[in-house]
């Protein structure tokens, strides 16, 4: 009883770059064993590294989403750590030890019991990734795949500021969503594209901190949750038994549920890390930080603040910040159908809203799209709904050309948008889909078919509601479906009244 | 033919009074003569040298010759060569075909020039003899008893043998000057960072640099034309304008204030290179220099601080060397760990796994500090006090080696003997500073003593400049070994 839990993550978030942290070959992931390993990956002799700038860029992206400016090391080093493996082909992974690209930084979380806190990170370094050892079908002899050897990771350790296998949960929850809205990660877990290690100890309340263990690999988010949850009680356990915790490094294995010893460390590695000589110092100017700021995406907590600015119930404003692009994509839709100097009212934010998170988003759905795949571009879908606002067509009209686009798209394996603005203007003049909106015109045929339905007329001044509804229906076939439905519903009781 | 420099080889080959074809079969022949003797050659292929002189010729038929088109140039067996069995000196390289092409062989390559051979090194550059390397010892062409030097020993004798007109080496901490001063040639060692380190089997990535050796300094100049130049794929290369090195060759001197490092001439410098040395300094006087007495206080420090810094970074860089990928695996191994073990223990030989058990101890931890910092500190240190000499003087000279070749063996058992080789040389390494090393002389039983020139960052024309108005005035650099008349 009253144990503290005391829990910091180190986190692998791998870098989207189109190629290696030093090398140019490919990070894309599934390919053949050893197809996108270069003569660097490998380590032929005397190839050497080149820092890959877009990894190094969006370091500082990450740098500048968790402190701002003042946590990017303007000078890092890159280190080399030294241990031999198969998968570790120059028998040392390039890394950075003294000096990290980014020292400090915070990320807020809400914790279930604490409400909104904030973990601080230690730092954030860049580095390569190992390649795969393939321990199958080799007949006692193991495979190598070097793949993934020279992948950029960004590793981001966390203090050990959570009290909770739940807050660690969103704690790394939070992280995901971060590395993603920032696009440095695609966050892909089931390929190992984030991936945390949990360094867990208990303590009696307001004790000093206890002996930990790392627990590696953590690879969902259920597994960190159980991961902790189970060696948590398994130090307990030994403590109140009188025992003592061995630091050591342990394996999480989610078909039994428990954590397994790895190394103790007696028997860790002594790395022997020393600056890697082939490497000059990595300098980040002032200029460069200033370009990499100015492009950074409107941070997810001043969307979310914007979007229920805009009326928007809760629930909406989540799904709407559900990923960066739907977000991008609503903005882009709201845009569109504005006219110039136009203020929008709520109920326009949530005529934009509700197309994009029932058509759209059970489209894309259905289609299996990637988060930033649309079938239909933002401009066109925002154009329709202009005209929509202006009773110029009516909302069939926009679902209708909308369907025909998205398949339009679909065809061509959504390679490009379907219909464009000029487009729809063109169908609907093609087609006669233009609703008439001269009421003068509308008032006539109104007269009109009052003076032919007599007997209809008289049912709805009896009471009969439905006569109403045939009186609607004639008004729209005399205009071919051309008038809109609520100026003829109210020319019609106007007229009725008299 | 076999004692021309690169300027007339060009000429005549221009002339057409020589093919490529006919002058390389003439370098060939004179490998087959002399090779079994002097042991300067790894590997000769006959047949891809005279293919490349064929493809050479057919670009001279057509004048589209650039300088070194057709000249055969050995290699040290250090650079990667695409389909060239590329050793390092070593075993665990025994088996290893180059997949690609070195920056310094492209750069051949692209001029036309011809791989002539791979040259017989210290294994994995870590000698000052050239007898460490797995594929027996290299002699001496002045007295086959003595040593080249090293660790570029092989490409030393080859060209003092006349056994190629111009051949490659690399200096870590002298491994160019001191195996030309002992076998009595010219060698230079660029600044830091002109020539990419690409294709280069690393043994100290933060000392290592490519450079030519030669009979001249004319020909190392058009020697560094080919090989200078910026190179992405070596973050350390320096991306600076190209410089014609052989510009200022004919400069008169008159007025250049060369500064004379009491450190070098104190003890352990042998008699006979001293009296060498302060005749050659005696002879630039008389060409208008002003000598100028300098410091260098923290000389003696450089050995040690450079047998904690190259043996730390080429502990780490042979790491590579695990025989899971390619070169030597042991035949018997029980497990992964043991697979390791056998292969490095029987892979490498004792200066090497002498040299990775000492850059292993000074990285790990608890002594890191004590070693490694400290030694970065004098470094630093060292590098210091070149600029302050800079500010006094334009080029810093003494001797290249403390003694003139010695007997192979006579230094094997004594590695700090061995080490104190470069003692004159390895504080330019330290400092990234361009030196070179020109025949100024003989001494005891007639064996040659190498004249050592330090410049300032990129003064490499200045240092041709300084050499070459002297060997205007002496003929040391045209002597040949007795016994070896071409």
């Amino acid at each position: 009883m009253n144990w503290e839990i005391v829990i910091g993550l180190e986190t692998h978030a791998q870098l989207s770059t189109a190629s290696k942290m030093f090398s140019g070959a490919s990070t894309a992931f599934g390919a053949a064993p050893n197809t996108q390993a270069s003569a660097v990956d490998i380590a032929l002799p005397g190839v050497l590294p080149v820092a890959n700038r877009g990894a190094v860029e969006r370091a500082i992206r990450f740098g500048l989403a968790v402190g701002g400016e003042k946590v990017i090391n303007r000078h890092s080093i890159f280190a080399r750590k030294n241990y031999f493996y198969p998968d570790l082909p120059k028998g040392y992974q390039i890394s950075q030890y003294e000096l990290p690209i980014v020292k400090g930084g915070e990320i807020p979380i809400v914790s279930p019991t604490r409400g909104e806190i904030k973990i601080r990170l230690t730092r954030a370094h860049l580095e390569e990734d190992a390649g795969k050892s393939l321990h199958e079908a080799f007949h006692n002899m193991s495979g190598i795949d070097l793949n993934r050897a020279g992948v950029p990771l960004l590793e981001i350790v966390s203090e050990p500021d959570m009290r909770s296998a739940e807050e660690a949960v969103a704690y790394a929850k939070t992280l995901h969503s971060l590395v993603r809205w920032i696009g440095i990660c695609d966050g892909n877990m089931q390929e190992g594209s984030f991936r945390c290690d949990a360094n867990v100890s208990v303590r009696r309340l307001g004790a000093q901190l206890g002996t930990r263990a790392e627990i590696k690999n953590l690879n969902s988010f259920r597994f960190l949750e159980r991961a902790i949850e189970f060696e948590v009680k398994r130090q307990i356990e030994i403590l109140e038994g009188g025992g003592k915790i061995v630091q050591e490094t342990r394996l999480y294995d989610p078909d039994k549920d428990e954590t397994r010893s790895m190394r103790t460390k007696e028997e860790a590695h002594d790395y022997r890390y020393f600056p890697d000589p082939d490497l000059l110092p990595l300098e980040v100017s002032e200029e460069w930080i200033d370009e990499i700021k100015a492009d950074l995406p409107e941070w997810p907590r001043d969307r979310i603040e914007r979007f229920k600015g805009y009326g928007l119930s809760d629930y909406d404003v989540a799904l709407l910040n559900a990923d960066f692009d739907i977000g991008n994509y609503f903005d882009g839709v709201v845009r569109e159908s504005m006219r110039s100097g136009e203020q929008l009212q709520a109920a326009d934010f949530k005529l934009c809203a509700n197309w994009v998170l029932n058509d759209v988003a059970a489209r894309r759905n259905a289609d299996g799209l990637q988060s930033w795949q649309f079938g239909v571009s933002d401009e066109t879908l925002g154009y329709m709904l202009r005209l929509l606002r202006d009773g110029a067509i009516s909302a069939k009209t926009v679902k209708d050309l909308f369907a025909e686009f998205w398949e339009e798209s679909k065809a061509k394996g959504f390679s490009m948008h379907g219909g464009h603005p000029e487009r729809v203007d063109r169908l609907i003049e093609e087609r006669g889909l233009r609703q008439i909106s001269d009421l003068s015109a509308i008032e006539k045929i109104v007269d009109e078919v009052i003076a032919k339905n007599a007997k209809q007329v008289e049912d709805y001044l009896a009471g009969k509601d439905k006569a109403f509804n045939s009186l609607v229906g004639q008004v729209m076939k005399a205009t071919q479906g051309k008038a809109n439905p609520a100026q003829v519903n109210e020319i019609l009781k106007r007229k009725l009244a008299r | 033919m076999l004692n021309a420099s690169l300027k007339e080889l060009s000429a005549s080959l221009a002339a057409k009074r020589i093919s490529s074809v006919e002058l390389t079969r003439l370098f060939l022949g004179r490998i087959g003569e002399l090779n079994g003797k002097l042991n300067a050659f790894i590997s000769v292929d006959a047949e891809k040298s005279l293919a490349q002189a064929r493809a050479a010729d057919e670009l001279i038929a057509k004048g589209g010759e650039q300088a070194l088109t057709g000249i055969p140039v050995a290699h040290k067996d250090i650079f990667v060569a695409r389909d060239w069995l590329t050793t390092c000196g070593s075993k665990i390289l025994s088996n290893f075909v180059g997949p690609y092409d070195a920056h310094l062989i492209e750069r051949f390559n692209a001029v036309g020039a011809v791989l002539l051979g791979k040259t017989n090194m210290d294994e994995f550059a870590m000698g000052s003899s050239s007898e460490s390397s797995f594929y027996g010892p290299v002699k001496n062409p002045w007295n086959p008893e003595c040593v080249p030097g090293g660790s570029s020993g092989g490409s030393a004798a080859a060209v003092a043998a006349r056994m190629a007109p111009a051949a490659t080496g690399t200096d870590t901490g002298g491994s160019i000057r001191q195996p030309a001063a002992l076998s009595g040639i010219s060698g230079l060692k660029p600044t830091y960072g002109l020539v990419s380190r690409y294709g280069m089997i690393a043994f100290a990535s933060s000392l290592d640099q490519g450079g030519p050796l030669a009979k001249s300094a004319e020909d190392l100049a058009l020697l560094l034309n080919v090989i200078a130049g910026f190179d992405p794929r070596d973050s350390t290369s320096i991306e600076r304008e190209k410089e014609d090195y052989t510009r200022d060759l004919d400069r008169p001197l008159s007025g250049l204030r060369v500064g004379v490092p009491k450190e070098h001439f104190g003890e352990g410098l042998a008699p006979d290179v001293g009296a060498a040395v302060e005749a050659a300094l005696a002879q630039l006087e008389k060409l208008g220099v002003k000598r100028v007495p300098i410091e260098l206080p923290n000389s003696s420090l450089s050995v040690p601080a450079y047998y904690v810094i190259a043996p730390a970074e080429a502990s780490s860089n042979l790491s590579r060397f695990d025989g899971a990928r390619y070169g030597y695996r042991a035949k018997n191994y029980s497990d992964l760990a043991d697979m390791y073990r056998r292969t490095r223990a029987e892979g490498f030989g004792a200066e090497v796994r002498r040299r990775i058990l000492i850059g292993t101890y000074v990285l790990s931890h608890g002594y890191y500090d004590a070693y490694y910092l400290k030694a970065q500190k004098i470094r630093r240190l060292i590098a210091g006090d070149f600029t302050e000499a800079f500010k006094r003087c334009d080029v810093v000279i003494g001797p290249t080696s403390p003694t003139v070749a010695f007997k192979i063996g006579a230094k094997t058992a004594d590695p700090v003997q061995m080490y104190l080789n470069d003692i004159y040389t390895i504080p330019a390494n330290l400092a990234g500073l361009p030196a070179a090393s020109i025949p100024c002389g003989f001494g005891a039983g007639g064996l040659p003593v190498g004249l050592h020139l330090v410049g300032n960052y990129f003064a490499e024309a200045k240092l041709l400049n300084v050499a070459h108005r002297y060997q205007r005035e002496t003929d040391w650099h045209r002597r040949e070994p007795a016994g070896l008349k071409t």
